[in-house]
């Protein structure tokens, strides 16, 4: 059962090998350096088509079945209807609207998990060549033309851009996307610390700092997942999947 | 051992229609997920139903802040008759899936002196931990040296399980709207039975 279920969702994952790796996010406690296992990673962001047979399976997760405490009343309401996508949703577009409830029960339906933030970001470093193509100006001004167009255009399909050295596509260029951990990032360190009551609510980055402030395309998505709740949905925010390195794949 | 299988399952589906079925839409005990509490006992969210419930997430090797949100919750009973804290639930849930298992539990309980009639303390895996955390409004983060940052927020959800007040001020001196919304829970209830 778990190898067939290994074998057809196999093609759809990257393996990537992990490592240690310098984060924009420099906390006090890491030094900003990050250590990631092997896992994989969906190659490209979960289609229309996927979520639509997702909550054809578990009724659940239908837009007209899910509790609002999941998914706000904006959840898939692109869609021309609970079960049809219609000409606004397109089978092989990036499924957006969906809220970071609905992202991790699609990937645990497939045994997988959404991937932390580390893992995203040491996937999307990379370019067609490099693992780590982040120092470069080149780079990052292609990036950045990305943010710079209008978001009121119909998004594209997915697997349009060029695969990065894993063979993942997608992670810039399309939607910005859910990670397992979107809601630690800006957590600061000096929480446990403080001795007034009444400022021992999280307040703010205080030992967290940006260890690499050119990298301003990376900042946005941090900022802009921080600042959602975990029921929200938008307009250009899907997901992928990811799961652990096992030795029977 | 096919039937049994389903047999399972078809138990496991009918034990979840009664369960959760009937919950309002924006109850947290929506969330389908097996806790442990402090006496090794498994249990749901929604086994909490029926009395108003504060709600807090902690850890049990937490040296600074986490024995302050057993102080809030403690002044905040004491600022209630006795039939009054008879009703009122308090849910500590570990932030810690890896090490805090029952035995962290219990030692934690037992060296506050927290009554298991009221107080539950309680442990579940950690991808139920991000998804109740996510539910109360917690962030998180899990720091290199094993400890956490973290909010530190006292929830009151009313007896279906609705997050009705939060309050963030920790330590011996409870915030008064706060104790006047446990109370409007209480009573609500009351009225209502």
């Amino acid at each position: 059962m778990l190898l067939a279920a290994g074998a057809v969702f196999a093609d759809g994952y990257a393996r990537l090998p992990g490592g240690e790796y310098s984060s924009v996010l420099d906390y006090e406690d890491t030094g900003g350096r990050f250590t990631v296992a092997p896992f994989e990673l969906m190659k490209e962001p979960v289609t229309n088509a996927a979520f639509l047979a997702f909550v054809i399976d578990d009724p659940d997760w239908r837009r007209d079945g899910v509790a609002v405490v999941f998914a706000e009343p904006r959840y898939l309401s692109h869609w021309a209807g609970p079960l049809e996508l219609g000409d606004t949703a397109r089978a092989q577009q990036p499924v957006v609207q969906v809220s970071w409830f609905a992202a991790s029960a699609y990937c645990e339906a497939q045994g997988a998990r959404l991937p932390t933030w580390a893992e995203w970001e040491l996937a999307s470093a990379a370019d067609e060549t490099r693992t780590d193509a982040r120092a470069d100006p080149a780079w990052r001004e292609r990036i950045l033309g990305w943010y710079s167009r209008p978001s009121n255009e119909p998004l594209a399909k997915v697997g349009r851009t060029a695969a990065n050295i894993y063979g993942v596509r997608d992670l810039h260029g399309l939607v910005w996307e859910w990670v397992e951990d979107y809601s630690a990032m800006l957590v600061s360190a000096d929480n446990r610390e403080q001795s007034d009551p009444d400022l021992l609510k999280f307040c703010g980055a205080g030992a967290l700092s940006m260890s690499d402030l050119e990298n301003y395309a990376v900042l946005m998505r941090i900022a802009m997942l921080s600042s959602l709740a975990a029921a929200d949905t938008t307009g250009n925010l899907g997901f992928r999947c990811a799961r652990d390195m096992r030795g029977d794949r | 051992m096919i039937r049994t299988l389903t047999v399972c399952a078809l138990a496991g589906l009918i034990a979840h229609a009664a369960s959760a079925a009937d919950l309002p839409p924006d109850s947290i005990y929506r969330l389908e997920a097996s806790f442990t509490d402090q006496s090794g006992r498994e249990f749901q969210l929604s086994d909490k139903r029926g009395r108003p419930v504060l709600v807090a997430m902690f850890y049990t090797s937490c040296r600074y802040v986490c024995p302050l949100i057993v102080d809030a919750a403690k002044s905040i009973e004491r600022t209630l008759t006795s039939a009054e804290r008879r009703d009122l639930q308090i849910l500590l849930v570990s932030l810690d899936a890896e090490r805090d298992d029952v035995d962290a539990l219990k030692s934690i309980a037992e060296k506050r002196g927290l009554d298991p009639a009221n107080w539950t303390l309680a442990r579940t895996d950690e991808a139920n931990v991000r998804k109740l955390s996510a539910l109360l409004g917690v962030r998180y983060r899990h720091l290199a040296d094993g400890e956490f940052n973290h909010t530190s927020v006292l929830y009151l959800l009313d007896a279906e399980g609705r997050k009705q007040a939060e309050s963030s001020r920790l330590g011996g001196t409870p915030d008064p709207d706060f104790v006047a919304a446990v109370r409007t829970e209480l009573h609500d209830r009351t009225a209502s039975h």
